[in-house]
């Protein structure tokens, strides 16, 4: 294995391109050293982007934010105006790990190491998040919902790598909430999760609704009728059963030693509709 | 494999070694530099036995490569005594008898110093929730709890 230390992004593309066996990025290393030591996988390359400059930086841009993609948890949880304009993308990606891994997991190897269970993932789809790719052929922006193909596979193309994770402006009386279920609480895999963005009018109907659930698909997925549930609603009962049924619908979970298919389904609905009320909750309380 | 020249400050020395470029931080430590504090308990980040700071930041020495280092500040609980004096915490985890086999303790000192450093008047819950990385097998965690809220009211009448 070869260790590289990438100057700028250019050359992280160059190192990663020119590198015909299997390449690694290392942002945390939380999920790349645990593959590593286990020798899941053996990377004949590993570049650091670290240390290039502005992978560390949150700014903000057109109203909403830009985060490096070497910015830890613990770096996005101390930052006030992601934490207000975002509270559910920041409560997701607190719920990684231990303190310890705080200090270095970020949200761009949460999405790219493409668990179905990513914690930070959930709430970035609904977020409408934006990845910037830098690669071979230049720059582009894709939605953080179109990175993963599978478990553990995404859809850069050798040679790419996210430089940033763009969390977009928001209207007045918008909030987001991401709510997991585990067996503990702390320290362990969503069995299943939720996350909801949500704006309200001015006279509390809902304007404007995503739903994004994890751990009940080969990938994360977004439920666009659990969010039209919501919208033209004030959130009463009627309205939160629709988007309970809507996401037991969409999710299509497999039984294994975590949690049953038909658990997962009941769960994914318990948790939108509870997500949603916090959501609708600090929209309201934004106003 | 070519091995790698680092060159790091631990503990406030500056310090060089030569790594292979897959070994951990945590491997470095105690194979090339003789710091055996930071102990390996399972290797991939869900023990917190091998928790150091890096510039500052409370990691997991097993899930950083010790190339990573380079120009970095490591912190490590042989740092913590200044010489033969002990840290308020190392002295009120002897009087709580907040250890038992003494595995899990250099991380948890480490973790619960950079806690006291962030948050001087924690309350329990947050104590507990900031060692929820740091396993313990033989106390049952309470003495370590009233261990570092003790040593927290201490420092803050200080
Ligand atoms: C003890 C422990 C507990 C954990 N708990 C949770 C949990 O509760 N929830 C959860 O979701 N995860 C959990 N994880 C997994 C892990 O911490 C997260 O997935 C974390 O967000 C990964 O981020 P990282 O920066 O450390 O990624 P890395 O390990 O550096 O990288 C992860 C993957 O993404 C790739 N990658 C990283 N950055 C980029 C980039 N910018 N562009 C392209 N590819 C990139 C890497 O090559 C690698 O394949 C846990 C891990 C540990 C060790």
């Amino acid at each position: 294995m070869r260790f590289e230390v990438a100057t700028s992004v250019a050359d992280a593309v160059r190192l990663l391109a020119a590198e015909p066996g299997t390449a690694r990025v290392l942002a945390g290393g939380t999920d790349v050293l645990v593959q590593l030591r286990s020798g899941m996988v053996e990377p004949a390359l590993v570049v650091d982007i670290k240390r290039i400059a502005g992978m560390r930086d949150i700014v903000a841009e057109a109203g909403g934010f830009r985060i490096g993609a070497a910015v830890s948890g613990a770096e996005l949880g101390e930052h006030a105006g992601v934490r207000a304009m975002w509270p559910g993308v920041v409560e997701a990606m607190e719920l990684i790990g231990s303190t310890q891994v705080q200090g270095r997991a970020t949200l761009a190897g949460n999405l790219c190491n493409a668990s179905p269970a990513a914690d930070s993932v959930p709430a970035m789809v609904a977020a409408e998040a934006v990845a910037r790719v830098a690669g071979p052929d230049g720059e582009r922006d894709v939605p953080v919902a179109a990175i993963p193909s599978g478990p553990g596979r995404t859809t850069l193309a050798r040679g790419e790598f996210i430089t940033s994770i763009f969390l977009p402006a928001r209207p007045a009386r918008s909030s987001d909430a991401y709510l997991r279920f585990i067996p503990r609480t702390e320290m362990d895999i969503a069995v299943c999760s939720a996350g909801v963005s949500l704006t309200l009018g001015a006279d509390g109907t809902c304007t404007a609704a995503r739903v994004a659930l994890g751990a009940v698909a080969p990938t994360v997925v977004l439920v666009p009728e659990a969010g039209a549930a919501l919208v033209g609603t004030t959130l009463g009962t009627e309205a939160l059963d629709a988007l309970a049924a809507a996401c037991a619908a969409a999710a299509k979970p497999i039984d294994d030693k975590r949690g049953t298919v038909a658990f997962r389904k009941k769960v994914a609905g318990v948790l939108a509709r509870r997500a949603t009320i916090i959501a609708a909750e600090r929209a309201r309380a934004e106003a | 494999m070519s091995r790698i020249h680092v060159n790091t400050t631990v503990n406030g020395d500056a310090v060089d070694f030569l790594c292979e470029p897959d070994e951990t931080l945590l491997d470095a430590l105690r194979n090339r530099l003789g710091l055996t504090g930071s102990k390996e308990g399972c290797g991939t980040g869900d023990c917190g036995a091998c928790s150091v700071t890096l510039d500052g930041r409370l990691v997991c020495s097993c899930l950083v490569l010790a190339a990573e280092a380079e120009g970095r500040a490591v912190g490590t609980i042989e740092g913590m005594a200044e010489g033969e004096a002990l840290h308020p915490l190392q002295q009120k985890f002897i009087e709580h008898a907040a250890l038992q086999c003494g595995v899990c303790t250099p991380g948890i000192l480490v973790a619960a110093k950079a806690l006291l450093e962030k948050n001087p008047d924690p309350t329990e819950t947050e104590v507990r929730y900031w060692l929820a990385g740091n396993l313990c097998r033989c106390t049952g965690y309470d003495k370590i709890i009233r261990a570092v809220m003790d040593t927290a009211a201490d420092l803050r009448r200080a």
